[in-house]
Order: C-alpha cells, then sequence, then structure tokens
C-alpha cells in the first residue's frame, strides 16, 4: 500500500524536518553543556590523568645517569659488568657532584637496595681523586660493595622508565633482587594497617550514622509539619556550618579538661587524676565523624520515609500485624532506596575524610588520606602520594559506580 | 505525639524509648555547636567554663577575645577573612553561571548520553578531596598558577558547579516547557526568553546552588591548604593553624561568627526552598 509523504509547509518531507530540528536541539542541549564539560576536562580529569602517570613516571634516575644506563644495555647481569658501566658510572656521578644533584638518586636508589646510600656518598667525596683509566678497580678501592654484583643488579632495575613499584609500595610489599614481589619486613608494613583501618572506620562510621539517623528521619517524616521543621534546623544547621568549627567544638568536648570527661569524673567513671584519654586517638575519630557526617544519612533517609504513605502502616495493621511485622514487611522495604543513598553517601565521604582525623585523630587515628597529604607536604615523595590517592580514588569510584547502578546519581537531594 | 489513653503498657514503653532516643540525637547533633558560643565570651584564657562562667558572674565574661580577633597584633583574621570572601565571591559567580548553563543543557530531552556527563560534571563532589587538592595541585604547580588567587578560584570552581548542577537540574525538572514554547511563539528570541521567562521561574534553584557554591567555597581547606601561600590564607586555613597549634579563645570567636553566618545562611536556603515549591506548585 502506497502511502502519500506528508510535507511540511516548505515542501520538505515532514520526517526530514522532523530530524532537522531534532539535530538542532540536540546542538543546543550540547553546546550548553559544553563550557563546563571542558572546564572540568582541563582543570580536574586532565589533572587526575597527571596524577596516575606520576605515579608509574620512573624516568628520574635514567635522566640523572645517561651514560651509565647507556653502557649497561648489552650487560647481562651475571657477572660485574665491564670497564665501560664504570667509566659511564664515572661519567654520570662527577657532572652530578658538579651540579650538587646528587641527593636525589641517592634516595631513589636507597629504596631500590639499602646501603645504597651511604656506597653512593661516598664514592662521590673521593670521585675528585679518580685517575683517567681502569674506574672498575678505582671504584672498587673506594667502596667494596662496588664490585659485589647485587648492587649492580640493583642499578640496572631502576632503568625502565615507567614502575608500578609505589604500588607496591602503598601493599607493603616491594621487589627483591630478583625482581620477584615479596612484603616488606614486619615492622615496616604500616600501609596495611592504614587501609584497614580507614576501611574499619569508614565502615563503623556508616553503621553509627545509619543506627542514630533512622528513628529521627522516621520522627521527622511522620511528626506534623510545625514541628519537624524546627527539628530539622537540628539536622541542617550543622550541615551548613564550617567543618572547622565543628571539629573545634568537638576538640573542646573531648579535651581532657573538658565537660565530658567533667562529666565522667562527676558521675565516678574514672578518677580526677585519671582522666581517660578521649581525643587524639580512634575515638575521637569516630565520635566526631559520626556527628559530623550524620545530617548526610538523615537527609536521603527523609526524603525517602516522606514519600511513604502512613496508610500502609495502619492497613497493615487492620490486617492483624503488629507493628513490628508491619515495619519488617512493609515500612522497612520501602526506605531501601533511601538507606542505600544515606550509606553510600556517607561511606564514600568517610574513606576520603581529611581534617576530622587530622586534628582529632592523632597518631592512632589517622587515616589514608592523612597519609598522602603527609607525602604531599612533608616527605615530598609525590609520586607514592600519587599512587596512594589512585588507589583511594579506584575504591571510591568503584563506590560511586555502585552507587549509580542503585539508586542513579541524578537522584541526589540535597536539604 | 500523644498516645491514645487505650494504648498498652509495652507499646507505651517503646513509644517513649524512642523518643527519648530521637531527642538524644537531636542533642547529639545541635550541642556541640552551643558549647563553642559561652566559651567565646570567656574572660580567662582557658578553654573550659570558669566557676565565674557557671555562677553566671558578670566578671566571667568578656569581649576581649572578640577585640583580639578584630584588634590584635599581627593576627592575621583580616587578611583571611578579605581572601576567603574575595575567593568564595569569584567562585560562586563562576559555578554559578557555568553550573546553570550546563543544567539547562542537562535537563533537555535532546541531550545525548545524559547519565554519563552527569557523573563526570558530579564527580568532583564525590572524589576525596585530597585527591582532588592533590591533582589540582600538581596542575596549577604545572601552569604556574600555585600560590594565587585565581588558581584558588578556579579550583573553588570545580568544586562548587557540582552543587549548583543539581539544583538547578531538580528546579528544571518540574518545569513546564510549554511558558518557554509560549514566549516563542509571541516573537520572543530565546535569550530574551531565557532572562525574562526561564530565569525567573528557576531563580531559587539557582540560588540555593550558589549558597552552596559559596559555602563550599568559603568553608573549603584541603584544596587551599595544598595551593595557598602565606598571601592567599583563608579564615579556614587560620582556623587550622590555630587547632593544630592549640585551643585558643579566638577561634572560639571565630567560630561563633562562622555560626553566625551559617544560621543566616540556612534561613535563606530555608526561605528559597519554599518559594521554590510555591512557584513550581509543589503543595505542602
Amino acid at each position: 500500500m502506497s502511502q502519500e509523504q506528508i510535507l511540511s509547509s516548505d515542501g520538505i518531507p515532514l520526517e526530514e524536518s522532523l530530524k532537522k530540528a531534532e539535530r538542532k536541539n540536540k546542538l543546543k542541549a550540547v553546546l550548553l553543556v559544553a563550557p563546563l564539560f571542558l572546564f572540568i576536562l582541563i582543570i580536574y580529569v586532565f589533572p587526575i590523568g597527571d596524577m596516575l602517570f606520576r605515579s608509574v613516571d620512573d624516568r628520574m634516575i635514567t635522566k640523572m645517569l645517561p651514560k651509565t644506563f647507556n653502557a649497561m644495555e648489552n650487560w647481562d647481569g651475571k657477572d660485574l659488568p665491564d670497564e665501560e658501566v664504570y667509566k659511564g658510572l664515572y661519567d654520570d656521578l662527577t657532572y652530578l657532584k658538579k651540579n650538587k644533584t646528587y641527593g636525589k638518586i641517592i634516595a631513589r636508589l636507597n629504596y631500590e637496595k639499602s646501603g645504597f646510600s651511604s656506597l653512593i656518598k661516598k664514592t662521590v667525596r673521593k670521585i675528585n681523586k679518580f685517575e683517567e683509566g681502569n674506574y672498575k678497580k678505582q671504584f672498587i678501592k673506594v667502596h667494596k660493595r662496588w664490585g659485589k654484583n647485587e648492587y649492580l643488579v640493583a642499578l640496572k632495575n631502576t632503568a625502565p622508565n615507567w614502575s608500578y613499584a609505589k604500588y607496591l609500595k602503598g601493599m607493603d610489599r616491594k621487589f627483591d633482587q630478583d625482581r620477584n614481589i615479596i612484603q616488606v619486613e614486619e615492622d615496616r608494613r604500616i600501609h596495611k594497617i592504614l587501609w584497614l583501618r580507614t576501611l574499619n572506620v569508614a565502615f563503623w562510621v556508616t553503621i553509627f550514622c545509619f543506627v542514630l539517623a533512622y528513628p529521627i528521619s522516621h520522627l521527622l517524616a511522620t511528626l506534623p509539619m510545625k514541628y519537624s521543621n524546627l527539628l530539622m534546623i537540628c539536622v541542617l544547621l550543622p550541615f551548613w556550618t564550617s567543618l572547622l568549627v565543628r571539629t573545634s567544638s568537638w576538640m573542646v568536648l573531648l579535651q581532657q579538661q573538658g565537660p565530658i570527661n567533667d562529666l565522667i569524673v562527676w558521675i565516678g567513671l574514672a578518677a580526677d587524676d585519671n582522666r581517660p584519654e578521649l581525643m587524639y586517638n580512634v575515638i575521637g575519630t569516630f565520635v566526631a565523624m559520626t556527628q559530623i557526617l550524620l545530617p548526610f544519612m538523615v537527609l536521603p533517609l527523609y526524603s525517602v520515609m516522606k514519600t511513604i504513605s502512613p496508610s500502609l502502616m495502619r492497613a497493615g495493621k487492620s490486617l492483624g500485624g503488629t507493628p513490628l511485622v508491619s515495619f519488617v514487611k512493609i515500612y522497612f522495604p520501602l526506605t531501601i532506596p533511601g538507606i542505600g543513598a544515606g550509606c553510600l553517601l556517607v561511606f564514600i565521604l568517610a574513606i576520603g575524610y581529611y581534617i576530622t582525623p587530622a586534628l582529632v585523630g592523632g597518631a592512632s587515628g589517622s587515616l589514608i588520606s592523612n597519609t598522602i597529604a603527609y607525602h604531599m607536604k612533608s616527605s615530598l615523595d609525590w609520586a607514592f602520594a600519587s599512587a596512594l590517592g589512585t588507589m583511594l580514588l579506584v575504591g571510591v569510584l568503584a563506590i560511586y559506580w555502585v552507587y549509580n547502578k542503585l539508586v542513579g546519581i541524578d537522584n541526589i537531594k540535597l536539604g | 505525639m500523644a498516645l491514645p489513653n487505650h494504648t498498652p503498657l509495652n507499646y507505651r514503653i517503646w513509644h517513649y524509648t524512642y523518643l527519648t532516643f530521637c531527642g538524644l540525637v537531636f542533642f547529639f547533633l545541635i550541642a556541640p555547636l552551643f558549647v563553642i558560643l559561652p566559651l567565646s565570651f570567656n574572660a580567662e584564657q582557658y578553654i573550659h567554663f570558669s566557676a565565674k562562667m557557671l555562677a553566671l558572674d558578670p566578671e566571667g565574661f568578656s569581649l576581649r577575645w572578640y577585640e583580639d580577633m578584630i584588634y590584635g597584633t599581627k593576627n592575621p583574621w583580616g587578611l583571611a577573612t578579605k581572601n576567603s570572601l574575595v575567593i568564595a565571591f569569584f567562585a560562586t559567580i563562576g559555578s554559578t553561571i557555568l553550573g546553570t548553563v550546563a543544567a539547562l543543557g542537562l535537563s533537555s530531552r535532546h541531550m545525548p548520553y545524559k547519565a554519563a556527563f552527569m557523573a563526570l560534571l558530579i564527580s568532583p563532589m564525590i572524589v576525596p578531596l585530597i585527591i582532588s587538592g592533590t591533582a589540582i595541585f600538581f596542575f596549577m604547580a604545572k601552569v604556574g598558577l600555585a600560590a594565587t588567587h585565581t588558581g584558588i578560584i578556579l579550583s573553588h570552581i570545580i568544586l562548587g558547579t557540582p552543587f549548583v548542577v543539581i539544583t538547578v537540574t531538580a528546579t528544571l525538572t518540574g518545569f513546564d516547557h510549554s511558558v518557554t514554547r509560549a514566549a516563542a511563539s509571541l516573537g520572543s528570541n530565546p535569550v530574551n526568553t531565557f532572562m525574562k521567562i526561564t530565569l525567573p521561574l528557576i531563580m531559587p534553584g539557582v540560588i540555593s546552588g550558589a549558597l552552596f557554591a559559596f559555602v563550599t567555597s568559603f568553608d573549603e581547606v584541603v584544596v587551599v591548604l595544598f595551593l595557598a601561600g602565606l598571601e592567599n590564607t583563608t579564615i579556614p586555613i587560620q582556623m587550622w593553624v590555630g587547632l593544630r597549634e592549640q585551643l585558643s579563645p579566638t577561634i572560639m570567636a571565630v567560630a561563633t561568627c562562622l555560626i553566625v553566618m551559617s544560621t543566616l545562611i540556612l534561613v535563606s536556603a530555608e526561605l528559597l526552598r519554599r518559594r521554590s515549591e510555591r512557584l513550581r506548585g509543589i503543595n505542602t
């Protein structure tokens, strides 16, 4: 059956002109999003990519000892290398000594194999006295470690431009002599403790927030408007108040001479001269973070509970269910989207928390983000900070992905 | 929430336990903020309630820490306040414009890959600040914007836009597009339609997004810690430095001012939310 083509007023088939209009609208929408998209791409996404790049970038040492590595290319690593390698090493170290930049390679090499620090320092000190020719012998004379194959193999192992050694360090592992991955010595396994503590704190803070937030969200959702608006202030005022103000109020409350300790002494739970330490440990981190993150649990729960009709519970009761049964079978399942949103939000925020643990956590309450900040600002091991940041980022993005699947990211509500 | 007379005893006990528990949680939420207020008026130099204060003796109270905050020698709060306001002002403007325009595009039903774009544009809110701070610091150092106001403002725009995008998109979900079509049919050009029709209608969402962006920038400390030099110090940075050294009553005075400010912001955000719901015809 043939169908007559419908034309629009200007004689173009309707279908075509509709498509054209659609294309135009699509282009308009994309153009509106484009400025922010480009802005975030350049100032946010690229820098994060750069951070990933830094975490595996190991070109520094290759650049600083170019002749040595050039000479090492033909060396199989089984016996001591030829004169050529030592000649390259001599040239490179002389150059570095002249520019006073050998400090960087000491740190890098000593990380690869301990003992390099004194080896390089001693060699650099005596390198001016070297005579032309037969460098191998002179190097070994300065320090006998230059005659041990293991040190030269370790040096050769630093040659590749890319290395995931920083990630291994973040997992308390390292390469041994033969490039096998082994655990570091028992007393240096600090990062595993930190990761576990971070997960532990984030998990328990989420649980605490949930237990505290569920009843009050229910109360807020069921009370008449004029009371609930008043109580809502208790949730929203902390939400809008500066994080540092809230943290400092916890520092006031938890200090040794603070009100909470006064109360504990007054009740008689502890002697006045033996006040418990509530701050600068994991207790402080737990208490302060729970209070600070609580609004992020209440708000999504409240907005879900608000939509649940009270007649559902009444229906449950009229059909003979006890309040407990009606709650478990009717109310609770309906709140699950809110629970999912609140828990994931609090967990994501808690896992990357920095300010509060740094101020009230002390050494035993500090989290992985504090370690990242330490390597950024104090130890200046930016590559390691980047690697830890990347590991944390991967974790958070995985949770974000789950969140998006379960709740949908455009369902986030604020206030 | 009075219970009917015939309520059995065990329900009664259960109900009052529930109310008591809720009361304690509300207390836990709000009480810490109120500890700071009296301490900022302390006449003594210590951060605890002196005997005179507990006896409500007027001599136990003074305004000396407020004086110290404003007139104190070598005191950083003046510069910090100025910097915080300047940075937050420009960051708010930037976030609001970029975020609103993007939200308009994202709310269009013609937008392709909507969910993916939304996820990307909101990501600065989800990614831990310590990671954003690290990455942005590397970038700003590379382009020579570390320790400048511009660098801090640009990074705060990044952190503030997700809030604007979320609030404006939420306002646009209830938006009746026939009004813009009506304007177009009456011969208005798109810019005119936006300025005279769309913008006034989504204004509550825009302003509440702007408030979020302002607070985010004004309160932000992690990224500024990485980026700021001595010249760029802000109020949160000074509080952070002060808290790391020791708790001083001057910090309590600053904190009190900040609490007053957040109360004002809360009130305006709440008024805006109600106005927005009224405009969108949602009855509450």
